[in-house]
């Protein structure tokens, strides 16, 4: 993030609502393309350190607009947002953050994530907000090309070996709980979804489910039980191993305050 | 010498035909105006003339790259000229020109195939494959390595008929 590329000049959210809104979407997209871009250099072949560095790439231009139209509204640029907050100001939710694990942890989160970003973007392009509408209208696309991606490889790697369809089932137990937030109402999305700017979360999570059973049966993979329901994403409460990865993140730009490339 | 005084119109269009030339920084056989994100150039309200970039792909470093050719290229014919990036409507490989596509497959790179309308439709192994052409010896027997290739708009592919491996633009 260097020199942002500015929107239509005056883009700014209509009120602070809009604004924390926008900020909670860059922040799932900024921390999942951090989380991603971990993999560059140690995927399993050199195609696949492309394609999650390009997905990694595609959230991070999502994080910067998103970040950049919320920030507007107070003054923050999008560098101020991603590298001057602490921990418990980021609102992104717990499942872009989670740590990669093996390969089949990061394809289930990523089908897990895909999916739901690409149901959340194609009801917002018709959002009342219009940059918001135009933010997604333009993600939306990218993002059917991740869910193509995670579920390509979740297809090979549960209906693969014995021992890939048992760590994949294993992967899926791991992440499953951490889904449950994404489809969690609150007093802000409440108040989007009376101002027609985005929808409420829970109406997503039947077209979602339907896309990931699909995938994970064809995969032969069984859907956890609903059991436990970690969340707080939204209220800045993170795992444990969110610090670190802010730490990667933010040591740079705190170190030399300013710098650029 | 003075310069005789140009028309609005005439100080547009000559904006219009130095912006147009900026090539694509990634795939230098393109201008702007080939790969159909040269939206528009017009005064804006405050009666500066500004020109209407549209970026490829929301994370494509390139734009920023374009945005500052296209500054520096317009800005000697009228240093008042701005750059303003739109989002919407959304790119779409669709609006990649004729010429830009005889272009790509000279580089060696296939041209898109037309956008998917609607929503996509996932349908797993069972989806026919798409006839992409090797732009290097015309075969149409051709497979996918990768959906994500070397720039964001790029998927890699191989020819089973010349065996080389190449680049397809890839349809958004």
């Amino acid at each position: 993030m260097t020199s942002p590329v500015s929107e239509q000049p005056g883009a700014a959210p209509a009120n602070a609502d809009v604004a924390a809104y926008a900020i909670r979407l860059g922040d799932d997209a900024l921390i999942l393309s951090h989380r991603l871009s971990e993999w560059t250099a140690h995927a399993p072949q050199i195609e696949e350190d492309l394609a999650l560095a390009n997905i990694a790439l595609d959230l991070l231009g999502q994080a910067r607009t998103l970040l950049a139209y919320g920030g507007a509204f107070s003054g923050r640029s999008e560098d101020d947002l991603a590298y001057l907050r602490e921990e418990r100001q980021f609102t992104n939710l717990q499942l872009t953050e989670i740590e990669n694990g093996d390969f089949a942890v990061t394809m289930i989160r990523q089908l897990l994530f895909s999916c739901y970003q690409h149901e959340l973007y194609r009801d917002l392009e018709s959002s009342t907000d219009a940059q918001l509408a135009a933010i997604a209208a333009k993600a939306v696309k990218e993002v059917s090309y991740h869910v193509e991606h995670a579920s390509t490889w979740v297809l090979r790697l549960g209906d693969g070996t014995e021992l890939s369809h048992d760590r994949t089932q294993a992967a899926l137990d791991a992440v499953w709980p951490y889904s449950h937030e994404l489809f969690v109402d609150d007093e802000l999305v409440r108040r989007m979804a009376d101002s027609g700017v985005g929808p409420l979360p829970s109406v997503l999570r039947p077209a979602w489910l339907g896309a990931v059973q699909d995938v994970l049966t064809e995969a032969t993979l069984v859907l956890p039980d609903d059991d436990w329901q970690p969340s707080g994403g939204r209220n800045g409460l993170h795992t444990e191993g969110f610090g670190y990865l802010l730490a990667e993140m933010q040591h740079l730009h705190r170190s030399h305050p300013g710098a650029q490339w | 010498m003075t310069r005789p005084a140009e028309t609005d119109l005439e100080r547009l269009a000559a904006l219009r035909l130095a912006a147009a030339a900026v090539p694509d920084p990634e795939i230098p056989v393109l201008t702007i105006e080939d790969l159909g994100i040269l939206r528009d150039v017009r005064f804006a309200a405050d009666g500066q003339p500004e020109v209407v970039l549209t970026p490829t792909y929301s994370g494509c470093p390139a734009t920023e790259a374009i945005r500052s050719d296209v500054l520096a290229r317009t800005g000697k014919l009228d240093p008042q000229a701005r750059v303003v990036v739109e989002l919407a409507p959304a790119w779409t490989t669709d609006w990649i020109t004729d010429d830009g596509r005889t272009k790509l497959r000279e580089y060696g790179i296939a041209p898109p195939r037309p956008t998917r309308t609607g929503p996509v439709p996932l349908q797993l192994g069972r989806r026919p494959e798409p006839v992409v052409q090797c732009p290097r010896c015309g075969s149409s027997d051709t497979e996918l390595v990768s959906q994500f290739g070397s720039t964001p708009c790029k998927s890699l592919r191989r020819c089973r008929g010349c065996a080389e491996p190449f680049d397809e633009f890839k349809p958004l």
